[in-house]
């Protein structure tokens, strides 16, 4: 069955993270979805409108919104948690406030609904893949590993709220559904140091260097991730963090949606991989047939 | 409350831009406990709301001149664990706004507010962000011309930093919001 979704990429989805891009499509494409993009779409405008720019920080978003609208979709997946919490705390606020959604829609020249659907990474796989993966896992994703949610994915709760705020536990199940061990730590929803990476790369140093040094003490192989901003600053960050720790750690760092496509058996160009800064140096075994389970009667004499 | 509608403080200017209450806060301190960026901050959350509280002048210009507005990431760890709700996440926001606008803000802090204007202008021209005009802008404000230099070669080997801009369509529309923004208050 043909299933389809509207889809906003964002702009970091176009470049640094473009292999987050390349490993939804992947994983769409394997189960048969089509992502139809949101047309002409524009930037969030992320944590700079809302810092700077407060009606920015709504039209922008809201630009996107009345565009997927009128497109006439329903479901959007939004798969940068950046994009995702601004584009749900946008229709959020504008769905309760009818005044101020109003002066948006002057602003936008549209006549904003407030009704679609928007979904991050993990609700996609949940809606749309994990009861299909089955048959289509080649390999076992036989790792310890640490699912790591950051902050934009689940905070505010009483606004997302698709997961505990302190404990997530919605990346850890995919991963367990995978074969995967996934590891009880206290910083699954620490910040890595997000919008600070350029302008003060010693504080991302610092955060995200207790996030990758925890993760690799309590034995991870892999942190897992459901945000750009969070992999770039664990993955391409990785100098800052070393220097900040002052030890080398070469534990990768991966998307949620190129885990899937790794136990899929997806080549490296499918899953993006090969684009990431600290090498993800790991082999998954092959799936073994489930044993079959035969009850043999044994007949009594 | 009249006393709110009457006075000039900034607490009184928060409520009315955003209808947070400062005189909620009763000190418990979680969410300076739970801040990742309190140590970089010369006062963490909780004290930002007891001197909002004070509403005393001094007090006020010592927020907008602050570091920690700027250092605040919104995270929002702050208001997940508030046993009062308040958004404090709102709460600096709208002090950076205020303290741009009253010409206050932090010099320590200028590379911050020179990597956001810098990714706004991106998104003015073309709709959306590029990556490598916003790196290049920002070390034309902040003089920092060789700050990750090295990490150049290794983007645009993976593929990372295409060097051409997207452009949409309607991209006059989303400069005119910018227009309209400098005209428009809510």
């Amino acid at each position: 069955m043909q299933k389809k979704i509207g889809y906003y990429p964002g702009c970091s989805l176009e470049g640094s993270a473009r292999e987050y891009n390349e490993s939804v499509q992947t994983l769409a494409k394997a189960f048969d979805v089509t992502l139809e993009q949101v047309p002409d779409w524009n930037c969030c405008g992320a944590t700079a409108a809302h810092n700077l720019n407060k009606v920015l920080s709504f039209a922008l978003p809201a630009r996107i919104l009345a565009n997927a609208e009128k497109a006439g979709m329903e479901n959007i997946l939004v798969p940068c948690a950046a994009c995702y919490n601004r584009l749900s705390m946008v229709q959020h606020e504008l769905g309760k406030n009818e005044s101020l959604r109003n002066e948006v829609n002057a602003i936008i020249e549209a006549d904003l609904k407030c009704n679609l659907k928007i979904l991050n990474i993990i609700q996609f796989i949940q809606m749309f893949i994990s009861d299909f993966v089955g048959d289509k896992q080649q390999l076992l994703f036989n790792k310890k590993v640490a699912c790591y949610y950051g902050c934009l994915l689940v905070r505010p709760n009483d606004v997302l709220g698709f997961d505990r705020a302190e404990d997530p536990q919605m990346m850890d199940e995919v991963m367990k559904s995978l074969g995967a061990d996934t590891i009880d730590w206290p910083f699954k929803t620490e910040c890595c140091g997000a919008g600070l990476s350029v302008s003060r790369t010693d504080i991302v140093g610092n955060l995200s260097g207790r996030i990758v040094k925890e993760a690799a003490d309590r034995g991870a192989e892999a942190i897992i991730v459901a945000c750009p901003m969070c992999h770039s600053n664990l993955d391409m960050r990785r100098p800052a963090i070393e220097k900040a720790i002052g030890e080398k750690i070469d534990i990768p760092v991966i998307y949620i949606s190129q885990a899937i496509d790794m136990a899929l058996g997806k080549t490296q160009k499918e899953t993006g991989i090969n684009r990431h800064f600290v090498p993800v140096n790991i082999e998954l075994k092959k799936k073994e047939a489930e044993p079959q389970v035969v009850i043999e009667k044994t007949e009594e004499k | 409350m009249s006393a709110h509608s009457e006075n000039s403080s900034l607490s009184a200017k928060l409520h009315q831009a955003t209808e947070v209450k400062s005189a909620k806060c009763y000190q418990c301190g979680k969410c300076s406990a739970g801040c990742p960026l309190s140590t970089e901050m010369e006062y963490p959350p909780s004290v930002i709301m007891r001197m909002l509280q004070t509403e005393d002048l001094k007090n006020d210009r010592k927020i907008l001149k602050s570091q920690t507005i700027w250092v605040c990431v919104s995270c929002e760890m702050c208001l997940s664990r508030c046993p009062m709700e308040i958004d404090i996440p709102k709460v600096m926001d709208f002090m950076r706004q205020k303290s741009i606008a009253e010409g206050l803000s932090n010099p320590k802090s200028k590379n911050i507010i020179r990597f956001h204007k810098a990714f706004l202008d991106s998104i003015k021209y073309t709709g959306r962000l590029h990556e490598i005009s916003l790196v290049a802008d920002y070390k034309m404000r902040s003089m920092h011309l060789t700050q990750d230099v090295m990490m150049v070669p290794k983007m645009l080997s993976r593929g990372k930093l295409p060097i051409l801009p997207e452009i949409i369509k309607d991209k006059k529309k989303v400069s005119g919001f910018f227009k309209k923004s400098e005209h428009t208050n809510f």
